[in-house]
């Protein structure tokens, strides 16, 4: 019975490949299903990433554009200069009270002399729709040049957060009914600014250059502090990680013995590189705030942070950079007489420098967007002056930083954030996009086949 | 018990299995196969020898279509199984694969079980109903290929933990399990040592009893121990095709007498 | 002499060490740098690194060393009852530096002359007052204990900066003459110079180790006071989480640890079938142009920060699931819910999962599909039955890995999660997971000697040691899975 040639049962000899199975065709429906699931992956993962940046472009665009009043204001000497004496110092004395009054005085004249009719609203609620920023940055300009007392100059004023709101669609009358900050009547009003010119959008710098603002200020907030914040940020980072990085990944990948130290080296970092990102910030709170006493808040700190958090990630793509230079050029080094420490300062590492520098932009680039651990050192904190400059130890003032930026303006109630909170992350892409192909421009660059 | 048919098989068998004819193979620029007419005969061992790099692998893999795995490879030209076209669009090539089986140059286990390693085909192919029938298939092929002895008593340790030439063995066991009609076998020997060598080239032997074997080697003495047939290729063309004994003795290429002799390959 | 200044000699005695060095290496062989052991150069670096390192050291060790040895002393002016505890003999310590800067800063600005700062006493007027006058602002008036200690500490702290400074500036100038006087034809600078960057290197690549003990000693020393204020017990088992800065906060981890792990189980549910399919597809099926479009596609996500996540669950994906799905439904109207922070960590861990699975399936041989394709297996069984079982170590290395990634996530539930702690099964609800209270205790004024801000360090070390293990326990079975196909 154990005849050997017996074939097994339903594969008959010289079947015709022609007979397709019903079989074969189930088979290929469950190979065609798994293709489908692998396409409706992919779909919803790239969909999903599209609609993202598509609610954040569309949310955020708007916040680059600001609704401005133009306007004539005369700056009476008698309101900001009762001395007479034109002197910066005592001028200073007189606050923005009294400059938003010559506002509203220029505001309602304008108004009159263009023959725009205000509709029974009141001069409170008149002024009350430019923003209270606006009495800042005037009494700022004539305590800058005391000349201007006395004049009538042209004054462009941010609207209230509402009225900006109104001309980019997002507050509407029938949500003004609801508002306690805008009435019907003020949009109505402000149709007509827009009619007669006073009243427009423009490109809004201040969205870049300004400091944040507070809560019932969101047109006049910017992200001048964070952006200045974060750069401080990165370069030290750059200064403390790349020397350390770069020593730490020679001596491991040319001159480490295969010993204990270099086992718990090794387990060390890849476990470092997979910690989260908030035990750094409990660190930095711990260690550089409480213990070594350095100021909270400060780019300083965060850069320690980051920088404690970025090394694992610059020494694994440096390590490989370095690996990937071959072993024949150090035995032609080697060869002819140089010492190992010439071979990889003179050979090994300018070979890998492309790709080192490479690592390090793309291990600066997810740095710039960490956030968590920066909550906890402070730098969530609401910052309105600049920091000094980096020779006066701005480093070590007060600052935010901009991913920081977008969760602060994200928690605050008024609607308008959320479209500052999604410039803010536009003009945070910008940044990584640059980044991120300045990367694989110098790895087309340089890139070398062995 | 069969000894006597195989003996008249032999001489007597002269049905073309596979037909191939004008088959060119490019890879992306490279012209790997350039006009290739053979005729491979059933219950016949055939060998394809010739130096490396001149296309006779290339060849092998498209007789089952393998070389539609390959994104880059185009093929031309036409084969025919029994008469079939194998490139005819109604033709699944997993089914065609299931008929023309292949064993590689290196032993592939798949990491599972010896076992599961031969029920491999048959269950994709659905060609068992049921654990028992299963099991025979396994069985069956196993002492096919010369191998049941060995590991009856541990069909469930992996089958990688085998020596290379068990490997081996099982990966031929593992192809005749979905009863092929043809066996391509693309230098079965080259990574095992002499004495699994001649195992498998016994096992050859005898698998002509019921399959049409072709078999790719660079190993001149190993087509002239096991082939019936011989195709010498060079540069990616046939050059001459015949009985092994007479491509071996009486070459009627001078450039067959090259590699022959030694001069070229 | 400040430290600052006391750095640029030593820079300025490298400088002279360099040039000093390499001068006499030249001139020792009359010029011919070929009668040298090693170039010119190293001599001057040998010289150079002989006059700062030691001193530079030395300083690093005093810096460190000089407070502590002025605390100590600073204790035996003060009765014992007043340093009774830790936390007031912080206070005090603190209060006297204050006072001795704001002393120091007096002098400096003019208020005071030196002399008239050593007289000082708390009888002779409010130095409160006078100091508040050099804006130096302080609390209370001062003990007349403190001004003593006070005026002990700049002493000692004055005497401490001269002998600093001299025995710097000594060692510099001494290891400056040793390296002048070794400095020959056979002296083998370049080895010498060449241990000394051997030895920094070294140095820099155990910065990983310091990292992870500076993390651990941090967390854990904060977490032995916080377990001072609070039973273990109740930390690790207590169900009830609710802080309360005026006392009697239930500090229990598992309602958080609960969000923590449904958050991160629904990010999974998301994250591993979705990085799956599209890592087989990409490695199996897909053609090299498609390959090459999608895949760096993916990987864009993984770029997009964090916060972004977080904004797009906070103001898309929230309201999202609340209109359509949970309000419809019954289940629910918040926003921030289980479901709204999983879907968006899972999409976030696709392209972690998507790329380490395709590298995975990239390394298990050809010679496998090979094998199961020539036996007339489709491409899906042989994904299914071949590559997938060969990959299974790796893959499940992978998943180990996201699932700890989306636990120590933390912009994404902090924005998209809520803020209640609670034990529920209804994933529309909003819960709140062990990172976005480390978030909420410790940010905001916060006192470190309550057991509602330690607690956020008992938390954290909880969340390393999870974080930890899954890492190791993944790390291990990777490697492992490696090493079967090198």
């Amino acid at each position: 019975m154990s005849d050997v040639t017996a074939g097994a049962p339903g594969a008959a000899r010289g079947q015709s490949l022609l007979a397709g199975s019903a079989r074969t065709r189930a088979r290929r429906a469950r190979e065609w299903r798994m293709k489908a699931y692998g396409i409706a992956a992919i779909a919803i993962s790239l969909a999903t990433l599209f609609f993202m940046l598509a609610t954040i472009v569309i949310d955020g665009a708007p916040a680059f554009r600001q609704a401005t009043i133009s306007f004539p204001v005369t700056v009476e000497a008698a309101i900001v200069d009762k001395a007479g004496t034109r002197d910066p110092a005592a001028m200073g004395k007189v606050t923005t009270i009294g400059y938003k009054r010559l506002l509203s005085q220029g505001f309602i004249a304008a108004l009159e002399a263009r023959g725009i009719d205000r509709e029974g609203i009141t001069d409170k609620d008149l002024t009350a729709m430019i923003s209270d920023d606006a009495a800042a940055r005037l009494r700022d300009r004539v305590l800058a040049d005391p000349a201007l007392v006395g004049q009538t100059i042209e004054v462009t004023a941010y609207a209230t957060g509402r009225i900006d709101g109104y001309l980019k669609g997002r507050v509407t009358r029938e949500s003004a009914a609801r508002d306690s900050n805008v009435t019907p009547a003020q949009l109505d009003l402000a149709d007509r600014l827009m009619a007669a010119g006073m009243l427009s959008l423009r490109f809004n710098w201040g969205f870049l250059t300004g400091p944040d603002a507070s809560d019932l200020r969101p047109e006049a907030a910017g992200l001048g502090v964070a952006i200045i914040g974060s750069l401080y940020m990165m370069v030290l980072v750059a200064i403390f990680t790349v020397p350390v990085g770069v020593a730490a990944s020679i001596y491991l990948e040319e001159f480490a013995p295969k010993n204990r130290l270099t086992d718990l080296i090794e387990v060390n970092i890849s476990n470092l590189a997979a910690v989260p990102s908030i035990v750094f910030g409990i660190l930095g709170l711990a260690i550089f705030i409480n213990f070594m006493g350095l100021p909270q808040s400060s780019s300083l700190v965060g850069a320690l942070v980051i920088s404690l958090m970025t090394l694992p990630t610059i020494i694994i793509a440096t390590r490989a950079a370095i690996r990937a230079v071959p072993p024949s050029i150090r035995d032609a080094a080697m060869g002819i007489g140089a010492s190992k420490m010439q071979v990889v300062f003179h050979h090994v590492l300018p070979l890998a420098m492309p790709g080192i520098m490479t690592g390090t932009i793309l291990g600066l680039a997810s740095a710039l967007g960490e956030t968590a651990p920066l909550l906890l050192i402070g730098m969530v904190a609401f910052v309105t002056n600049f920091p000094a400059g980096p020779l006066e130890g701005g480093v070590m003032d007060p600052a935010t930083a901009l991913p920081v930026q977008v969760y602060s303006w994200a928690s605050r109630s008024d609607p308008a954030f959320i479209e500052r909170s999604s410039g803010a992350i536009i003009v945070l892409l910008v940044f990584l996009v640059i980044m991120n192909v300045a990367a694989i421009l110098l790895r087309r660059r340089f890139e070398r086949r062995w | 018990m069969n000894d006597m048919r195989l003996v008249e098989r032999d001489v007597e068998q002269v049905t073309g299995k596979i037909e191939a004819r004008g088959v060119q193979v490019h890879y992306g620029e490279k012209h790997a196969l350039k006009d290739v007419d053979v005729t491979i005969l059933d219950r016949t061992v055939t060998a394809f020898i010739g130096p490396s790099g001149c296309g006779k692998s290339t060849f092998l893999r498209c007789l089952n279509r393998m070389n539609d795995t390959v994104a880059s490879a185009r093929v031309e030209g036409r084969i025919t199984l029994d008469g079939q076209d194998i490139h005819d669009p109604r033709i699944d090539p997993v089914q065609l694969r299931a008929k023309v089986g292949m064993v590689f140059q290196k032993p592939n286990p798949f990491p599972k079980s010896i076992h599961d390693n031969v029920a491999y085909g048959p269950r994709i192919h659905g060609l068992a109903r049921g654990k028992a029938e299963l099991d025979a298939i396994v069985e069956t092929s196993l002492r096919k290929a010369a191998l049941w002895d060995e590991v009856k008593d541990r069909l469930d340790a992996p089958g990688t933990g085998l020596s290379g030439g068990q490997q081996q063995r099982l990966c031929i066991a593992r192809a005749i399990a979905t009863s092929p009609e043809v066996l391509l076998m693309d230098e079965p020997c080259s990574a095992l040592d002499p004495i699994a060598t001649a195992q498998v080239e016994e096992l050859i032997d005898e698998l002509r009893a019921q399959f049409s074997v072709v078999i790719v080697t660079h190993s001149m003495q190993q087509a002239a121990r096991v082939s019936q047939k011989t195709a010498f290729f060079h540069l990616g063309s046939l050059v001459e095709y015949g009985e092994t004994g007479q491509i071996f003795t009486n070459p009627r290429d001078p450039r067959t007498e090259a590699y022959i002799t030694g001069r070229i390959g | 002499m400040s430290v600052l200044l006391t750095l640029c000699l030593l820079a300025v005695l490298a400088v002279a060490g360099f040039v000093l060095c390499r001068a006499r290496a030249l001139a020792v062989v009359g010029g011919d740098a070929r009668r040298l052991h090693s170039l010119p150069g190293y001599y001057g670096w040998h010289g150079a690194i002989m006059a700062a390192g030691p001193a530079l050291l030395f300083l690093v060790l005093w810096q460190i060393g000089q407070p502590l040895v002025i605390e100590e002393r600073l204790g035996g002016y003060f009765p014992q009852a007043m340093i009774a505890d830790e936390a007031a003999e912080t206070l005090i310590l603190a209060d006297v530096r204050r006072i001795a800067a704001g002393l120091e800063a007096a002098i400096a600005s003019g208020a005071m002359t030196a002399e008239e700062v050593a007289g000082l006493d708390v009888a002779a007027g409010s130095l409160r007052d006078r100091l508040a006058a050099t804006g130096v602002a302080l609390g209370a008036e001062v003990a007349p204990e403190t001004l003593e200690a006070a005026q002990a500490y700049r002493a000692m702290a004055h005497w401490g900066a001269v002998m600093r400074s001299l025995l710097v500036m000594g060692l510099a100038l001494a290891g400056l003459a040793h390296a002048i006087r070794v400095t020959g034809p056979d002296f083998r600078a370049r080895n010498r110079v060449e241990r000394v960057m051997l030895a920094l290197l070294m140095l820099a690549s155990t910065i990983a180790i310091l990292t992870t003990v500076g993390i651990v000693l941090s967390m854990l020393s904060e977490s032995i006071r916080f377990f001072g204020f609070y039973p273990v017990t109740d930390f690790f088992f207590g169900l009830t989480w609710s802080p309360n800065f005026s006392g009697n906060s239930q500090l229990g981890l598992l309602p958080l640890l609960w969000g923590t792990l449904y958050i991160s189980a629904i990010s999974m549910l998301v994250a591993v079938p979705v990085g799956m399919f599209a890592a087989i597809y990409l490695a199996e099926f897909a053609d090299a142009r498609v390959r090459a479009v999608v895949k760096p596609l993916i990987e864009v996500i993984a770029g997009i920060p964090t916060v972004v996540f977080g904004l797009f669950a906070l103001v898309t994906v929230g309201p999202l699931l609340r209109d359509w799905i949970a309000m419809p439904m019954g289940l629910g109207n918040s926003g921030s819910s289980v479901m709204t922070a999983g879907i968006v960590i899972g999409i976030l861990n696709v392209p972690f999962i998507s790329s380490l699975v395709d590298d995975i399936i990239n390394a298990v041989p050809q010679s496998l599909r090979d094998g199961s394709l020539g036996l007339g297996a489709t491409k899906a069984e042989t994904v299914a039955q071949v590559v997938l079982p060969a990959a299974l170590p790796g893959i499940v290395g992978a998943v180990l890995m996201a699932a700890s990634r989306a636990i120590g996530e933390t912009m994404i539930v902090t924005m998209g999660a809520g803020a209640a702690a609670q034990l529920n099964l209804n994933p529309f609800e909003a819960m709140t997971t062990i990172t976005v209270k480390i978030v909420s205790q410790l940010t905001g004024d916060t006192e470190f000697n309550s057991p509602e801000t330690l607690v956020a360090f008992a938390l954290g070390i909880s969340l390393f040691v999870i974080t930890l293990c899954l890492n190791i326990f993944a790390l291990w079975i990777v490697r492992k899975y490696r090493e079967q196909y090198e």
